[in-house]
């Protein structure tokens, strides 16, 4: 265990641009979080939680794959791939942090994503716990723990003093780089934050809520369920929640005409949309009940069934607080269990 | 208000004279409330609410339940009532199959307002002669409404509505102190480069949700043209960020003329997004250039944008480029 004063966290910073991009969640001009490039003077946000989430840094919203450019009867085919630069991303919530395990499922399983794998090869993450988690979070029912929040270095913030415990080996790569501003030191304070997170966990409004009922073997019943109507009713057909989601990882692949050729890209889609997984055929979920059911039955059923029984949600809450009409999964896990549990 | 609101609802289902009501659901928070259609006296005593945090404008959702059979019932606050006019107007909605109930409002909170004040793990707000009570996981606070409320309440243009069938509680007045332009002017008085460098910074944070779209009751269109994959609109990725910011200002360019501000956009954000300043730059040049206009304000009046006269001002002659 290490351990640096907080008022040296800007020197920390410094120090890690100098070896590395960094990046971390500080405050935009409207008052909302995301992680930004850090620059002399950038400070770290108050905010629990960034609106868009982490995945950014290796799934980005959009992103050119190759190009082609055509010439009389040749096309010449351009490889638009580049080699990152490595990364140090400070901050990460231990929900967002799982969500990168779930992402690795999806892009890492054969045939590898190489465009995502580069990505998440230089990229080391530095996580937070979470000592004021917020009524909408509920990591916990997905077994994670805000308190032990992982990634290549955990981090927790207590007494003036932030304290770095490397878990992996570009963690400890990472203690290299800045141990001249470090000292080392037992793991009491990080222990006894860790038991005053896990007092707090308790508290919280959703601290009960259980995945019993969903998963893999629930498909048919959950599918077939009389629910989704009521439950679908009001939503808008927006973006927000796939959006802002950390797992979310819907992608369409298209080609772009700019004028001297062609560009192929890769952009995040949306099961809300009236066009996802649109074919000649004609798009197979024909209304927003389709749709809405498609996102909620792939995080709770699908995911799980395909993946050992990993849920495709991380509990961070994001569609909690950003849903225009206060529609989110917490509200569906419990309306389709209700009676139930 | 709230129940009075509940046994107004349930009488009128009672007595046939409506089908289906749509009001506002109860959330987990007491600030995530949910538009919802109650098609019973039972749904209404369970879950139906009328608090500060009923934001939601739900004119809109009336596109598709009022060609349903029977009458639709339909909560209006003042601002919502201009929406739903100007719908009727559209003929998008059909003003026979709907029952309309004026609600009065004294403005809505904005529960993002709350966090920003500091306030964290929100379990229960109540409230009383407008002061708020926020329960938290970490102590209570106590917060006056009037700084917390919704953008769009915070520049209340009117409490009066523009149209009904039947008023629950007082109508409200002109807000005499309105100045819902301030900012506008503000943007006005830079320099196209400073307005330009503002637009960009605030619509740099713009993720192509859609919601700002697709709440606005000015946005009925069947097929949108974004969403239309022979329009030749790479909508979902933009080759250059510019793509993004164009979304906007041509979206606020169709609505010109129609939009009513009920500032839904700006509310829906979730990146906060000050997206009805475009529109009430329309608005504010409208007014200049043809006199004042107010959307959905009555069923008659031509808007300025669709009514061509001899005598109309030209622009370009009114406004030089760059200054007035």
């Amino acid at each position: 265990m290490y351990r640096i004063p907080e008022q040296n966290l800007d020197r920390l910073f410094s120090l890690t641009a100098e070896k590395s991009k960094l990046y971390i969640p500080a405050d935009t001009a409207a008052g909302t979080a995301q992680f930004m490039p850090w620059k002399e003077g950038l400070k770290l946000t108050d905010a629990h939680n960034t609106v868009r989430s982490a995945k950014d840094f290796f799934f980005p919203q959009t992103e050119n794959l190759v190009g082609f450019r055509v010439e009389g009867k040749s096309i010449e085919v351009i490889d638009v791939r580049e080699e990152t630069e490595d990364f140090v991303v400070f901050g990460v919530r231990a929900c967002d942090v799982r969500s990168f395990s779930i992402l690795d499922k999806v892009f890492l399983a054969d045939p590898v994503d190489t465009y995502y794998k580069n990505r998440r090869e230089h990229g080391t993450i530095l996580s937070l716990a979470c000592n004021m988690p917020e009524e909408t979070c509920f990591c916990g029912t997905f077994g994670i723990d805000c308190a032990a929040p992982g990634g290549d270095v955990q981090m927790w913030q207590t007494d003036g003093w932030f304290y770095l415990e490397p878990l992996t080996e570009k963690g400890n790569a990472y203690i290299d780089t800045v141990s001249s501003l470090l000292e080392e030191c037992g793991g009491e304070a990080a222990a006894e934050c860790r038991r005053a997170i896990d007092a707090v966990k308790k508290k919280l409004p959703l601290a009960g809520l259980t995945t019993e009922g969903f998963g893999g073997d629930k498909m048919a019943e959950l599918f077939d369920s009389e629910k989704w109507g009521e439950l679908a009713e009001a939503c808008l057909g927006c973006g927000t929640c796939t959006f802002v989601c950390p797992t979310c990882q819907c992608y369409d692949i298209r080609d772009f005409n700019t004028g001297h050729g062609i560009s192929r890209f890769r952009c995040w889609d949306s099961c809300m949309y009236s066009d996802f997984t649109k074919m000649s055929a004609g798009q197979p979920r024909l209304t927003q009940l389709e749709r809405f059911r498609q996102r909620f039955m792939h995080k709770l059923v699908y995911f799980p069934a395909n993946n050992d029984g990993e849920f495709g949600c991380v509990g961070c809450g994001r569609c909690l607080s950003k849903c225009p009409i206060s529609m989110n999964i917490v509200k569906v896990m419990k309306n389709l269990t209700e009676g139930d549990q | 208000m709230q129940e009075i609101m509940k046994k107004r609802a349930s009488e009128l289902l009672l007595d046939g004279t409506v089908s289906r009501v749509i009001g506002w659901k109860a959330g987990d928070f007491v600030y995530d409330i949910t538009p919802a259609v109650f098609e019973s006296a039972e749904e209404i005593e369970k879950d139906f609410v009328y608090t500060a945090f009923c934001g939601a404008n739900l004119s809109k959702y009336l596109v598709k339940e009022s060609k349903k059979p029977g009458k639709t019932l339909v909560f209006l606050k003042p601002c919502d009532s201009y929406s739903f006019a100007q719908l009727v107007k559209e003929h998008r909605v059909n003003r026979d199959s709907v029952y309309a109930v004026a609600v009065e409002c004294r403005g809505k909170a904005d529960v993002d307002k709350i966090r920003d004040c500091g306030v964290k793990g929100i379990c229960g707000i109540s409230e009383e002669n407008g002061t708020l009570t926020v329960d938290t996981v970490y102590g209570d606070k106590t917060l006056p409404l009037s700084e917390v409320m919704l953008e769009k309440c915070a520049s209340c243009k009117t409490r009066k509505h523009a149209v009904y069938d039947e008023l629950l509680g007082e109508e409200g007045e002109e807000v005499a102190d309105c100045d819902r332009f301030g900012k506008v002017r503000e943007l006005e008085s830079m320099t196209p480069e400073e307005r330009y460098e503002f637009w960009r910074g605030e619509l740099s944070r713009c993720i192509r949700c859609n919601a700002c779209r697709n709440v606005c009751p000015a946005c009925t269109c069947e097929k949108c043209v974004f969403d239309n994959d022979n329009s030749g609109i790479a909508q979902k990725a933009a080759a250059d960020s510019f793509e993004e910011n164009m979304f906007h200002i041509i979206r606020a360019f169709h609505v010109a003329g129609r939009c009513t501000d009920c500032g839904e956009c700006t509310r829906v954000c979730p990146q906060k997004i000050p997206l009805h300043l475009l529109n009430r730059k329309f608005i504010k040049d409208i007014n200049e250039l043809y006199g004042d206009y107010q959307a959905g304000a009555d069923p008659d009046t031509r808007p300025p944008l669709t009514d061509f006269r001899t005598t109309d001002a030209e622009p370009s002659i009114v406004y030089r480029r760059g200054e007035k």
